[in-house]
Formats: structure tokens, C-alpha cells, sequence
């Protein structure tokens, strides 16, 4: 099949996928309303039961799952054709990290339970906080090496104060509820997370796009790309900043949610010709996609229990990863 | 007219001085061989030339100081030592990506675009593979992929670093020869250059580098002599004529280096 309508229909074959997830999503939940009534009490300005829990439940479950999934696929492609390695995710940062701590923080002082949106706004600014970190260790144009590493290290600090904050948590609560917020869930969002992070997300959407052409040319190679015309601080700029907004944002509304960063860009590769430009869109739209359908399945396996959206990424995610290290160490000898 | 003036370039790799005060132009119509043995700042100089490397000096491109990368590249190429290709993408669009200077913003490639890449790949010969993933080659077959990606970005000045390391006999004549005729189309081409067989062949003229500093710029006959080639690279040689061309082969280590004879 001709490449240009092969990658047309990915992307279509996606969208529609999309579409249909997010009307899943809409119709999932622990209030049985059948689908026909549920869309026309989305649609409808009355206040009855059904209308606010789609309104206030489930509408914004729905656009956090598609934004979030979105962000995690397309900086996970963004990263991966950046850093020109297949194991790049949106973790690696240290940006969900630092996100992280600063929104325990806020639990662990008690500051989330007087003001809850204290605990989305500390995620935020941890995020702000890892990417100066990286940015100034980093340093130069090319360093790629300098920013995984300082991404690691950022990590493990942002890990250790974690632990910290659990391990001199004021009484077991506090502790439980730093430990259910790190798993990573979509559960009982209201609009307001929403209008709190889609403008980060955007932004950060926006300065991921602009990397594309330059994640082309950063196939042969920085010295190559550079002397094509590509700007290698701005690109560097773009696509670490982009992650730190929408990755940042989408930590701090969600939690930190592994693994679909790293395996949608995988996924869809071969399928739009390696293309590093390419498998941006395809990669956010996958992205999307598998977040919401992850996010449908947790209220479908267990009603009743909560179970956490990153632990369900983590148990599908971990395995694949195992097989994408198998499979590149076959190809490798 | 002058395609690249460089006027007491100096470059520093950490505290050892790579560079020391390099001078030469290359002129439309040059086909100029780099040689000198290892670590005699040949890479450095063509990094520091485009400007990948930090410097101090002055280096005209077309004419000009500081152009802007993509202005950059619309005059000069570059072929990178280290053949990466980090995706398994087509050789065609690996060819592709020498447009990109030429493709502002999202602008998709025209037919101006696809003429140039398909007069690479022809020129290389490699478009019998022009839709395999690119990973999937050779290293000579890879070699000859980014050389057509070089040309077609169609710039007047060409940079090679070591562009025939890994081809066979037949392709390192082939690629000399179309480095040669596209000097003679009025573009220059200066290569970092090994093997000096080729380089007294084929080139115009040949610059010697050693311990960053240029010891001699001129045309091979000139430049290639017994006693140089046993003070720079520490060998004997036997040069010879062949049907109207110079041959050069060092064959055995000089036994006392630094003392020509």
C-alpha cells in the first residue's frame, strides 16, 4: 500500500478509535444510566442526578483521560526521536518525579486537605523545578547523554524525599493517601483539574509539534542535523519544556502513570514508516486511546475496589517492556 | 569565487590545542583532500569550520561570517564521520531529510525536492533499495545512502569526513569520481581523506595537516613527496605514474621518522 494513504488511514483508524473510547468512557461508571440517556443528560442544562453526574463525574474523566493519554504518547514519541533512544518515556525526565513530590508534599502537610487545589499546583510547580534542574545540567546544544543522566539523578532525589514524606507521615492516613495518589488514578476529577491543566498540556502540545521537523533530521545523528540547519538549543528547548508542561500538568491532575509513554510510540512506529514526525500525532492519538480504554477497564474488572489506572499500565506495561528488551537483544546479536 | 575562507582558526578539544592558527580558501570548481595522520585536527577543523566545534578565528561560508544554520546549509554540506541512522526508515526519506533546508516550516517536498533526491540516489546508485529500510543495509550500502543524502541537499561546498572509509574498490573510485565532476560542475568539495592513492588521484589539490597546523596546501604532485610522506605520517612510500596519474603507496614503516631523505 502506498506509505502517504497507509499513514492517513493510522491516523484515521485512530481517531475513530478515540471517539468511540471517550464515549466508552463517558458511558462507564458505577451509576447504571443507559447510553442513549446518558448523551442527552450531558447535553441537557437540567440538574438532575443523571445531568450532574455526567457533567461533574464523568465529563471530566473523560477529557483528563484523553488529554493525559495524549500527553503521555506524544511526549513519550517526542523524547524517544529527541534522545534517539527507544527507551525514552516521559518519566525519564525526572519531570513525573519531581511532579510527584511536590504534590505529596502538599498531602503530607496537610496543605491538600484545606485547599485542594494546593495538591495540583505544587505537582505543577515540582515539574517547573526538574526542568530547570535538567536544563542547567544539561547545559550546551547536543548533551543528550548529560540530560539522561541528570534526569536519573533527579529521579532518585525526587524519589528519596518521596520516601521521606512517607516515612515521617504524620499518622497512617496521610501515608495511604500518598501512597493511593502515586498510583496514579482519574477518579473523581471535576472540571476544575481540567481548567487547571489543559492550559499547561496545550502549551506543552504546541512546543512538542514545533520539534518535529528537527526529530527528522536528528535521525543521522546531532552533528548531521546541525549542519541541515537544525537548531539544536531550541529543539532541546522545546522538547524538554514541552514535557515539563504537559507531562507536569498531566502529573498533577492524575498522578504518575507509567509505561504508555514508552510502549505507544513502540507500537506505532512501524506503522508510520519510522518517521520521527510522523509517529508524533499517531503516537498522542495512541496515547489517548490506550489511556482511555486503561481507564475504562479499572471501573469494568473492579467496581467496587478503586483499582489504581497506574497500576493496571504498570502490570500490562512492565511485561511489555521485558519483551521489547528480548526483542532488541536478538536483534543486536 | 570563494566558497569557504578560514583565517587563523584555533580550536581547543579540553586543554589540548587542536587547531593552531589554520589558513586556506577554497574556490568554486576545488576538490580539496584533507590528509595527515590520526589526531591532526582534521575532524575538528570541519566541525569548527560549520561551526559544531568552538573556535576562535574567522571563517567565511559563501561570503559570509555567522550565517544562520539554515542559511548555513543551503551552502555547505556535511558528512559526518559516524554513519548514524537511528530509525528504520526508507532510504528514500533518509535522502530526503538533505531538503530540509530548503523546506521552510511544514512546507512538504515539491517537485524540485523530489528531482534532487532522485538525482542523489541515481548518482549513487541506490535506487534499487530506495524503499528498504535504510538499518537494513550494509555499512558500504549505508555510506552511499548518506553520501546521496548529501547531495541532495544541493549546497555549492561539501565537507566530507572520510566519506569512502568502508566502501569497496569499486565504489571508493566511483565516489571520487563524482566528488571529482561535481567540482568540475563549478562546486568545491573538501574531504578528510585516508587513503592517499585516492586522494593523489582524484583531487585538485591536497591540504596536509599535522599536530594543527597546515606543513603543506598545494596540487598532489606537488605535495605528495617521499621525504613528506616520511616526516608527516612516518612511512616509506613508493610513488610511480600510471597512465598519466600518480600512484601512491606507503609500504613499510620509515626507520628513522623525522629525518628525511
Amino acid at each position: 500500500m502506498n506509505e502517504a494513504l497507509r499513514y492517513k488511514l493510522v491516523l484515521a483508524v485512530l481517531s475513530i478509535g478515540v471517539f468511540a473510547l471517550f464515549l466508552v468512557s463517558l458511558a462507564t461508571g458505577p451509576a447504571a444510566i443507559g447510553f442513549a440517556d446518558s448523551m442527552r443528560a450531558l447535553f441537557s442544562s437540567d440538574a438532575y442526578e443523571i445531568g450532574l453526574i455526567m457533567r461533574e463525574i464523568r465529563l471530566p474523566r473523560a477529557i483528563l483521560g484523553l488529554m493525559v493519554g495524549a500527553t503521555l504518547g506524544l511526549s513519550g514519541a517526542v523524547l524517544q526521536g529527541y534522545l534517539r533512544n527507544p527507551l525514552a518515556e516521559p518519566g525519564l525526565l525526572g519531570i513525573s518525579a519531581s511532579a510527584s513530590l511536590g504534590a505529596v508534599l502538599t498531602i503530607y502537610t496537610g496543605v491538600s486537605l484545606a485547599f485542594p487545589l494546593a495538591l495540583p499546583m505544587a505537582a505543577l510547580a515540582g515539574a517547573g523545578i526538574a526542568v530547570l534542574v535538567v536544563r542547567a545540567m544539561a547545559g550546551g546544544a547536543g548533551g543528550t547523554l548529560s540530560i539522561i543522566l541528570a534526569g536519573i539523578a533527579l529521579s532518585a532525589f525526587a524519589g528519596a524525599m518521596t520516601s521521606l514524606a512517607l516515612n515521617l507521615s504524620p499518622n497512617p492516613f496521610a501515608a495511604m493517601e500518598i501512597v493511593f495518589w502515586m498510583l496514579g488514578s482519574l477518579t473523581d476529577r471535576s472540571m476544575v483539574h481540567v481548567w487547571l491543566a489543559a492550559p499547561f498540556m496545550l502549551l506543552g502540545w504546541v512546543m512538542l509539534a514545533l520539534t518535529a521537523r528537527a526529530l527528522d533530521a536528528l535521525t543521522l545523528g546531532v552533528s548531521a542535523a546541525s549542519s541541515l540547519g537544525v537548531d539544536l538549543r531550541r529543539t532541546q528547548f522545546l522538547a524538554v519544556g514541552g514535557t515539563a508542561a504537559s507531562v507536569g500538568a498531566a502529573t498533577a491532575v492524575a498522578g504518575a502513570i507509567g509505561f504508555i509513554g514508552l510502549i505507544v510510540p513502540h507500537i506505532l512506529r512501524p506503522l508510520v514508516g519510522s518517521m520521527p514526525s510522523r509517529l508524533l500525532p499517531a503516537s498522542a492519538l495512541g496515547g489517548a486511546a490506550m489511556l482511555l480504554a486503561a481507564d475504562i477497564l479499572v471501573r469494568l474488572i473492579a467496581p467496587e475496589r478503586d483499582l489504581k489506572l497506574g497500576v493496571l499500565t504498570a502490570m500490562v506495561g512492565a511485561p511489555f517492556f521485558l519483551w521489547l528488551i528480548w526483542r532488541s537483544r536478538r536483534t543486536m546479536v | 569565487m570563494t566558497l569557504l575562507a578560514v583565517s587563523d582558526l584555533r580550536a581547543s578539544l579540553g586543554r589540548r590545542q587542536v587547531l593552531r592558527g589554520v589558513s586556506f580558501t577554497v574556490e568554486e570548481g576545488e576538490f580539496v583532500g584533507l590528509i595527515g595522520p590520526n589526531g591532526a585536527g582534521k575532524t575538528t577543523l570541519l566541525r569548527a569550520i560549520l561551526g559544531l566545534s568552538p573556535s576562535q578565528g574567522s571563517v567565511q561560508i559563501g561570503g559570509h561570517e555567522r550565517l544562520k544554520p539554515r542559511e548555513q546549509a543551503k551552502i555547505v554540506s556535511y558528512l559526518p564521520q559516524e554513519r548514524e541512522i537511528a530509525w528504520p526508515v526508507t532510504v528514500e526519506r533518509v535522502v530526503a531529510l538533505g531538503r530540509a533546508p530548503h523546506l521552510p516550516g511544514f512546507a512538504v517536498p515539491g517537485g524540485e525536492d523530489q528531482a534532487a533526491i532522485q538525482a542523489a540516489m541515481a548518482r549513487m546508485e541506490i535506487e534499487s533499495f530506495a524503499q528498504r529500510p535504510a538499518t537494513e543495509l550494509s555499512g558500504g550500502e549505508q555510506a552511499r545512502v548518506l553520501i546521496a543524502r548529501a547531495l541532495a541537499q544541493e549546497a555549492p561546498l561539501l565537507l566530507a569526513d572520510e566519506p569512502a572509509a568502508g566502501l569497496d574498490p569499486a565504489h571508493q573510485i566511483a565516489l571520487m569520481k563524482i566528488f571529482a565532476n561535481l567540482a568540475r560542475d563549478g562546486s568545491g568539495v573538501v574531504a578528510c581523506l585516508h587513503d592517499l592513492g585516492l586522494a593523489a588521484r582524484f583531487c585538485t589539490r591536497l591540504i596536509i595537516l599535522e599536530a594543527g597546523t597546515i606543513v603543506a596546501d598545494g596540487p598532489p604532485r606537488a605535495v605528495l613527496t617521499p621525504e613528506r610522506l616520511r616526516d608527516t605520517y612516518g612511512v616509506a612510500s613508493f610513488l610511480g605514474e600510471h597512465e598519466g596519474g600518480l600512484i601512491v603507496q606507503p609500504f613499510d614503516l620509515a626507520d628513522h621518522p623525522g629525518h628525511g631523505g
